[in-house]
């Protein structure tokens, strides 16, 4: 199930203007606030009519200007989480979350209400009324009200936005589970932590266009896009998955850069973590270094230096079949003279899961 | 305090006269503020002074008006009677009709502000979840304006109860059929005499206990729906 969507419409003083095909799984949309990231799930919605565009899903067309051609709201089947929740205020938990499930047509697959209730961790909820529910509670109802509508498509505004970290780790783990339900999720986030953890696909997006379109691994090893996430959060994603932990507590991952080590990781073998190297985080050293502290240090190839204003450069390095960035001194590369295709050793100064990061940093 | 049988007929006949014309007046006037609080074009204004134009003309030139269009010879009323066989002059369905057009400003007010105060956001994720419009209405908007519209249709009640003019000049002062309480009170005090004036009193205590009893149930209700969709 792809989602193809081709937008033009006036966004301010400028211009939403964009093209891009979501495959199955979570599809973030990254960019700063007012890169237009909401006005395009809004008409993937139906809840906003661009001046020109196509929108289509699996491939039934929601929108197609050149033919007048646009179906309403209700006739999309999306099921649309938004940042404010947007329950309704006269209805009761249960009667949110079953709201849409009568106006889905009758052949529409989905979760059944046990199973979401139960997922979601609703039971104790379902007599409540909205305004009795704190923010992690009402994102949660939302979540499960979308979801229960049947939808072909999963459209998430920054469900976490208006929530503390405690509020986030705890549905998290219901947002990892959506992209394995096998229908398109497209989630709007300005937080690098978030779509590290989430996405399967990133789209990037800048001032109403979009800037780069890629699975999240490719994208999170880009030198060239480094600079958009921000100098304390680009560096790369790496899937890894847990060989075996030692006496002393150190885990051994395997990841397609080589065998890494992790301290404080209870997980049994076999697990499958998401690992996140901050660019600062990365050394480079053109010989193996001796007798440092660092335990993860890997040989790769350099393979892009991009420079940046300031005295600053990033660089992309291979390792085994994956890619890490590092963040260095323009300096730093013409004293050890770094450039594509020249060997290196990278020294990873720390690891990170992906899940912690984000519950840590929020 | 006892009621002479008139009395009595005329106060049963004003509580008849203010529930039809309420009844009748709400839907349209759901329809009215609806359109007043979301529609949009040239004809809005003019809709909102024709609807708040007996708000501010006198009665009796509202009555005058009813009776040239609703009046047996008038082009509405000589309609309603040929299709229907509705008859408004001198019966009670005019003294309705005249209490309804006189409340539904105040109805249309109430309702419209309510409407102004839900939140569109909230029919639009309905409609993300598959309701048609219609459905968004019956089953989000109007829970939500509820007490709005228990607000409107009371005070349109209360004016319907207290409506003299534009009652009096189109259907005119008819024991039995259109003599309403204030109609009856008009009455007793033509006619000199303690006895009259007794009555005349006796009357106008029953007004004034009959609007207290209205403005009470309002506050009531509204605060009990309001309270159920606040989630309290």
């Amino acid at each position: 199930m792809m989602l193809e969507v081709a937008l033009s419409h006036p966004l301010g003083a400028l211009r939403l203007d964009l093209r891009f095909a979501a495959p199955p799984g979570v599809t973030a949309l990254f960019g700063p606030s007012g890169a237009g990231k909401t006005s395009v799930i809004n008409a993937v919605a139906g809840l906003l009519r661009p001046e020109t565009g196509r929108i289509a899903c699996a491939g039934e067309v929601l929108l197609d200007t050149a033919r007048g051609l646009c179906l309403p709201p209700e006739a999309r089947r999306v099921g649309y989480v938004f940042q404010d929740a947007r329950l309704f205020p006269h209805l009761d938990v249960r009667a949110n979350l079953t709201y849409g499930a009568r106006f889905a047509p009758r052949g529409a697959t989905g979760p059944g209400f046990d199973q979401i209730v139960a997922l979601l961790g609703l039971e104790a909820l379902l007599a409540r009324r909205p305004a009795a529910l704190s923010g992690g509670e009402k994102a949660r109802v939302a979540i499960g009200r979308a979801l229960l509508s049947k939808p072909r498509i999963l459209l998430l505004d920054e469900p976490l936005a208006a929530l503390d970290a405690p509020r986030r780790a705890e549905i998290l783990p219901f947002l990892e589970r959506l992209g394995e339900a096998g229908l398109p999720v497209l989630y709007v986030s300005h937080s690098a932590a978030e779509v590290a953890r989430l996405a399967q696909t990133v789209l990037i997006m800048a001032e109403g266009r979009a800037r780069a379109i890629g699975p999240t691994a490719e994208v999170f090893a880009d030198p060239g896009l480094a600079g958009l996430f921000g100098a304390d959060q680009a560096g790369a994603v790496l899937p890894a998955r847990v060989a075996e932990t030692a006496p002393d507590g150190l885990t051994r991952l395997e990841t397609e850069a080589g065998p890494l080590f992790i301290a404080d990781l209870a997980a049994p073998p076999g697990t499958e973590v998401r690992l996140r190297i901050h660019a600062s985080d990365v050394m480079i050293a053109r010989t193996r270094p001796e007798q440092i502290s660092a335990l993860n240090i890997l040989p790769g190839v350099i393979e892009r230096i991009e420079a940046e204003p300031g005295g600053r450069a990033w660089a992309q390095i291979r390792l085994g079949q994956s890619a890490i960035l590092a963040r260095l001194t323009q300096r730093s590369v013409a004293a050890l003279g770094l450039a594509p295709g020249v060997a290196c050793h990278a020294i990873l100064k720390s690891v990170v899961l992906a899940r912690d990061e984000l519950s840590l940093r929020a | 305090m006892g009621l002479t049988p008139e009395e009595l007929t005329a106060l049963l006949l004003s509580l008849k006269v203010g529930a039809v014309a309420v009844v009748c007046a709400l839907p349209p006037g759901v329809a009215v503020a609806l359109w007043l609080a979301r529609g949009r074009g040239p004809l809005r204004g003019a809709v909102n002074l024709l609807v708040h134009l007996p708000l501010i003309l006198p009665p009796v030139v509202t009555g005058y008006f009813l009776l040239l269009a609703f009046g047996r010879k008038g082009p509405v009323g000589a309609f309603l009677e040929e299709t229907f066989g509705l008859v408004f002059a001198f019966r009670w369905t005019g003294a309705a009709l005249a209490a309804g057009v006189m409340g539904f400003p105040l109805m249309v007010r109430a309702i419209r502000l309510a409407i102004e105060a839900v939140d569109p956001r909230l029919e639009e994720a309905a409609r993300t979840l598959g309701a048609r419009p219609l459905a968004v209405f019956a089953t989000v908007t109007l829970p939500l304006i509820a007490p709005g519209v228990i607000a409107g249709a009371i005070l349109a009640f209360a004016k319907a109860m207290g409506e003299f003019g534009a009652t009096i000049t189109f259907v005119s002062n008819i024991p039995g059929q259109t003599q309403t309480l204030p109609s009856a009170i008009y009455t007793a005090l033509q006619v000199p005499g303690p006895e009259a004036s007794a009555a005349a009193a006796r009357l106008a205590l029953i007004s004034v206990a009959v609007a207290t009893g209205a403005l009470l149930a309002s506050e009531f209700i509204a605060r009990r729906v309001a309270a159920r969709i606040r989630g309290a």
